[in-house]
């Protein structure tokens, strides 16, 4: 809502400036997003009367005019416009006046005749965008006055954000009641006295869908002067609110909007075909509208019809067919009620906005519609002259909003608030909002105005009581409030923990968004559908991730193009996968590195990331939900395939047999596609894998020593290393304290489709020292079983 | 006195005492030691020669004996400290390096700035005893707007910019439906904090299709709005670390009643009025209210009994604020050039 500052002053004028005014407002929660001056900085300027318009000897195009400005001699003024004519009054600017853009006026020769100044047009005045010639001055302008100070142009134009709950506020006398109330100063209501009927011309109205229309007022006007043109000060006042200048009859049904808040149409009489219907469409019916848009309706729209269809977009639009035109001498003036209910996401259904819609939506006053006409026919018959009918005020008392009282106890007033507020700023504040108050035991009963329709509870008037009185008034209390602390378990997984585990492993975070690129992440995951927005921002933010991968490879090549070879990244977050039951979203953490494990560095070799080196990540990270335990403990990595992955180095992560991650190497083919330098390394773990902790469980420590001993042995090479040390565990039995594997090897000595892994064994017994036999015996039994299962063989 | 046995007991001991002082390093100060003190040395072969002195002259020969002895054992030890003392010297010196090379290893990553914002954010609240709750992200619209009172085409709702799927899915445009969640599945009373990644569809040079907020829900039987701005007034001080001017903007939520929007005096020019603040002196970054009576109504809570408040923070914002950054676009481009400035 845009608005003049001095508009608002003639219904409520506090005395303070209009920068306090302004803060006013936005502390009482109406908004000001910018004050702009009403015109640009001009002097010089004044209100002339041209008493002689000759044509200028030299120049079809230019009239030399005789303007007198004041007693003194009158000025010679060359002017170019086609519009001037002797006996207007226009302004002008004097020499030494400076216009808009810093121009200057100064003594000219025009073609050899002297010109002692400028006749303005509303362009030159910073006053239109565009106009056709100058700009002529209605016959009470004082000549000689200065035109600034005249037309009020020293002047703000206050635009205030309003939250949708304050459609009363969408008009000068909803904002005027609330700077009175603010400034606890009067109000002065416009007194709209009632026009009374010059003819009997009545224009038969039904309410076919009452509820969603309860008042219908309208009125007849005939004769009105088809030529007459909108007065300047209304036209001021318009463009200060941000409306075009249109027609007269659309000029003064948009000025009492912006008054009084009341959205009114204009009919051409002679078009209207018999009656008014207000009426729900029917499925198919068409109408086009005023702004040329031929739309179809649904039958879930509100609609004003006559005899032959809809003539207007209940509400929202007029329809053209009955569209007031230049040679319109007849109107109907409609001034209607409708339900917000039926209004709200319709205008937006049909891909409108307009300023009706606006407050049909948020809601209009339902007692207005006819002091909206009363001051509409007022303000026509001043423009464009005629005669009225009788107002006719067809309504559905049953549907009209019935405005209930509020009981409003002092007592929840000050808990809710935190702050005593005296009774009689309470009645004050609320009286001088508009409400009616009675007083009851412990509060009154607050029947607020037809105008406000976010008062619904105790608490919405307690809010205005806050609101008026001043939010800074409360005060700031640190008595803190019950503390609800429910202690989280001790073995929970934390989140924050593996973040930190990952950064401290040389892994940068990223946050990426949760929707991707179709395309990419179908060759990520082809297998799975995703979830498709239905109103995406840009085709490549249009599915749902169904693994962080897609967003972590996007960043890679994203980081490599810009020179940033090394990546080693990881994010947390939610990937959305279809389920059996339904959409799942599940919280994973995901990484990707590519190129090499450390930064470049003197004193030792770059080596490059690789599945065993992002393994060690993984399971440190894995080891977070397995405190106490040897790394990793119930965890398996399994041989796995994943279209992403190459076939032979990626792994399934299991967690006691249920898979809960994935990690390896991007597939060479997928890398290529994405320009990616270097070989990808992947793993995405579900943090509910992880948030399963295990408190750590004490076991005293062995007084003996342990003893290691070492084994080589060769097996095939697709032998599992694995499988391999279960099966040492499950021979060893409880001796085998540790197990490392010091080396795998491959080639050289070794067959060919075979490998040696070299072991160390370490054992120790809880109550005894071990005997030399005892190990020899243990030693066996692995070496039997390595033999039996795997066809082993001790390396030469 | 000089010796009389003539053995030549004073020659060899002066001869060793050269020998040892001519020693140049711990190994031939060694082979001096056994050539004049070892098994077969000269001195112990002198030893061996007490026998041919008539009897009378042994005592004294074999004092003179001992004394030479000791006094090469004491030459010897000391000429060894010397040397030890050398070779440790000499080692330290070989040994010296150039402690301004880089240390080797695993340099650290870093967080993302919003993870590192929202982690500050969370250990205030903890601190003030709010418990750390979570939303799903693809929410019912039921959740994200019906149960907080914005019902279908409330104007409210069409300023929310919301990302759909289908009529009843949407991804949530606030973490406010966390509060439902919670006053949905606990009893009060409740003291919680949701942070999270929201979306709204809108992208341009200050928004970004998803970014994160932290809801916070309190109910209980005595809680006020001086209740309310208490605890962001010590929230923002602290996470501003400074003492901030406050400012309580009556605004409108349709889940809360009284609703204000919480600006700050501006971190950037203290209040004077600069770009950040667009020349107003005040920053807006929180909204907040009383939670309304509907929405409990809602969730099946007694709004006769218990009041709450609830406030929401948008966490890129406040990390823009507190870090410099002038491009909100930033944080999901994920350039590591950018990143690694918050590490």
């Amino acid at each position: 809502m845009r608005f003049s500052e001095s508009w608002l002053r003639e219904w409520v004028n506090p005395p303070v400036d209009s920068r306090t005014l302004a803060d006013q407002l936005s502390m009482a929660g109406l908004e000001v997003d910018s004050a702009t001056a009403a015109a640009p900085a001009f002097h010089g300027v004044l209100v002339g009367l041209v008493t002689q318009v000759e044509p200028h000897p030299d120049a079809a195009k230019l009239r030399v005019c005789t303007v007198e400005v004041a007693a003194a001699a009158p000025l010679q003024v060359i002017c170019g416009a086609a519009n001037v004519a002797a006996g207007q009054r226009v302004p002008v600017a004097t020499i030494g006046a400076v216009l808009p853009g810093d121009v200057k006026i100064k003594r000219a020769k025009l073609r050899g005749v002297e010109s002692f100044g400028m006749i303005c047009s509303a362009v030159e005045l910073g006053l239109a965008e565009t106009s056709s010639g100058i700009l002529p001055l209605p016959m009470e302008a004082p000549i000689g006055a200065d035109f600034r100070a005249w037309l009020g142009l020293d002047d703000l134009c206050i635009e205030v954000d309003l939250t949708p709950d304050r459609g009363d506020c969408l008009s000068i006398a909803g904002l005027a009641r609330e700077v009175a109330a603010i400034n606890r100063t009067d109000l002065t209501p416009l007194a709209a006295a009632a026009v009374a009927p010059a003819i009997d011309a009545h224009f038969p109205v039904r309410l076919e869908a009452p509820a969603a229309c309860p008042r219908y007022a309208c009125r007849i006007i005939r004769g009105i002067d088809p030529s007459a043109e909108t007065p300047l000060w209304m036209r001021e006042r318009l463009r200060r609110g941000g409306v075009r200048s249109i027609s007269p009859v659309v000029d003064v049904t948009n000025y009492v909007m912006l008054e009084l808040g009341q959205p009114m149409h204009g009919f051409d009489l002679g078009r209207l075909d018999r009656e008014i219907r207000v009426r729900l469409a029917e499925a198919g019916e068409q109408l086009t509208l005023l702004n040329g848009d031929a739309i179809v309706l649904r039958p879930d729209t509100l609609v004003i019809a006559d005899a032959a269809g809809p003539v207007a977009l209940a509400g929202i639009m007029g329809g053209s067919r009955t569209a007031v035109a230049d040679e319109t001498r007849d109107i109907l003036l409609e001034s209607a009620y409708f339900a917000p209910a039926q209004i709200a996401g319709k205008a937006r259904a049909y891909g409108l906005h307009t300023d009706s819609s606006h407050r049909f939506e948020r809601g209009v006053d339902p007692g207005l519609q006819v002091q909206a006409i009363e001051r509409a026919t007022r303000l026509l018959l001043d423009c464009v002259g005629g005669q009225p009918g009788p107002v006719v005020n067809v309504l559905a008392p049953d549907h009209l909003p019935q405005r209930a009282p509020l009981t409003l106890r002092t007592a929840r007033c000050t808990q809710i608030l935190g702050l005593e507020i005296p009774a009689e700023t309470i009645v004050d504040v609320l009286a001088r909002l508009g409400m009616d108050l009675e007083a009851v035991a412990g509060g009154w009963r607050v029947t607020p105005p037809t105008a406000r329709f976010d008062l619904i509870h105790e608490v919405d008037l307690i809010a205005d009581v806050g609101r008026i009185h001043g939010y800074e008034r409360i005060p700031v209390s640190h008595t803190s409030s019950a503390a609800v602390t429910k202690g989280t378990p001790e073995a929970a997984f934390e989140l924050d923990r593996a973040r930190l585990l990952l950064v401290d492993r040389g892994f940068q975070e990223v946050i990426t968004y949760s929707f991707v690129s179709p395309e990419l992440q179908a060759r990520i995951e082809p297998g799975l559908e995703p979830l498709v927005l239905a109103n995406p921002i840009s085709a490549d933010l249009s599915v749902m991730r169904l693994s962080l991968w897609t967003g972590l490879l996007h960043t890679a090549r994203y980081n490599q193009a810009r020179q940033q070879e090394r990546v080693r990244i990881f994010e947390t977050g939610l990937r959305f996968r279809p389920g059996l039951d339904g959409l799942r979203q599940e919280a994973v953490i995901g990484g990707l590195v590519i190129g090499s494990v450390d930064a470049e560095q003197w004193g030792q070799p770059t080596c490059p990331a690789d599945f065993f080196t992002l393994k060690a990540d993984v399971e440190a990270l894995l080891a977070l939900g397995t405190v106490g335990g040897v790394a990793g403990s119930s965890f398996r990595f399994v041989p796995a395939s994943h279209p992403a992955l190459h076939p032979g180095q990626s792994a399934l992560i299991e967690r006691d047999g249920h898979p809960v991650g994935l990690m390896g190497m991007l597939h060479p083919s997928l890398a290529a596609g994405l320009d990616l330098h270097g070989d990808a390394f992947l793993f995405e773990v579900e943090q509910a894998a992880l948030g399963v902790g295990i408190l750590p469980r004490f076991t005293p420590i062995s007084r003996f020593p342990a003893i290691r001993r070492d084994l080589a042995i060769v097996v095939d090479a697709a032998v599992a290393f694995g499988d391999v040390a279960a099966c040492i565990r499950a021979a060893a039995s409880e001796l085998l304290r540790d197990l490392v594997l010091f080396d795998v090897y491959a080639g050289g000595n070794i067959d060919s489709g075979r490998k040696s892994l070299a072991l160390g064994l370490i054992l120790q017994a809880s109550s005894q020292t071990l005997t030399d036999q005892t190990v020899d015996e243990a030693l066996a039994r692995v070496l039997d079983r390595l033999v039996s299962e795997f066809g082993a063989r001790l390396r030469d | 006195m000089p010796e009389q046995t003539g053995l030549g007991i004073d020659a060899l001991r002066a001869a060793a005492l050269a020998a040892i002082d001519g020693a140049a390093d711990p190994a031939q100060l060694d082979q001096v030691r056994v050539r004049f003190l070892g098994k077969s040395g000269e001195l112990t072969a002198l030893l061996k020669q007490l026998g041919t002195l008539p009897k009378e002259e042994r005592p004294a020969a074999g004092q003179w004996i001992n004394q030479a002895k000791d006094a090469l054992q004491q030459a010897l030890d000391a000429r060894k400290a010397v040397l030890d003392q050398a070779a440790l010297a000499a080692r330290l010196g070989a040994e010296c390096i150039d402690v301004t090379l880089p240390g080797r290893g695993r340099q650290s990553g870093g967080l993302h700035p919003v993870t590192r914002t929202l982690r500050r954010i969370e250990r205030l609240f903890a601190n003030a005893g709010f418990a750390m709750v979570e939303g799903p992200e693809v929410e019912s619209t039921y959740h994200n707007f019906e149960a907080l009172n914005i019902p279908e085409h409330h104007p409210a709702r069409a300023m929310h910019d919301t990302f759909y799927f289908d009529a009843d899915r949407l991804l949530r445009t606030h973490t406010s439906p966390v509060q439902i969640r919670v006053m949905t599945e606990q009893a009060p009373p409740l003291k919680v904090i949701a942070p999270g990644r929201v979306y709204r569809c809108d992208s341009d040079l200050t928004h970004t299709p998803m970014f994160h907020q932290v809801e916070g829900l309190l109910v209980d039987e005595q809680v006020s709005f001086a209740d309310l701005k208490g605890v962001l007034y010590d929230f923002l001080s602290s996470f501003f670390e400074r003492d901030l001017k406050l400012r309580f903007r009556p605004s409108y939520f349709p889940f809360t009643e009284p609703s204000a929007e919480v600006d700050i005096q501006c971190v950037m020019c203290g209040g004077a009025g600069c770009r950040v603040c667009k020349h107003t002196g005040w920053l807006e970054v929180l909204g907040c209210g009383m939670v309304y009576p509907e929405v409990f109504r809602h969730v099946g809570i007694d709004p006769d009994r218990y009041l709450g408040y609830a406030f929401g923070m948008g966490v890129e914002r406040l990390a823009m604020l507190r870090y410099g950054i002038d491009d909100i676009r930033l944080y999901f481009e994920n350039d590591l050039r950018f990143l690694r400035q918050f590490a």
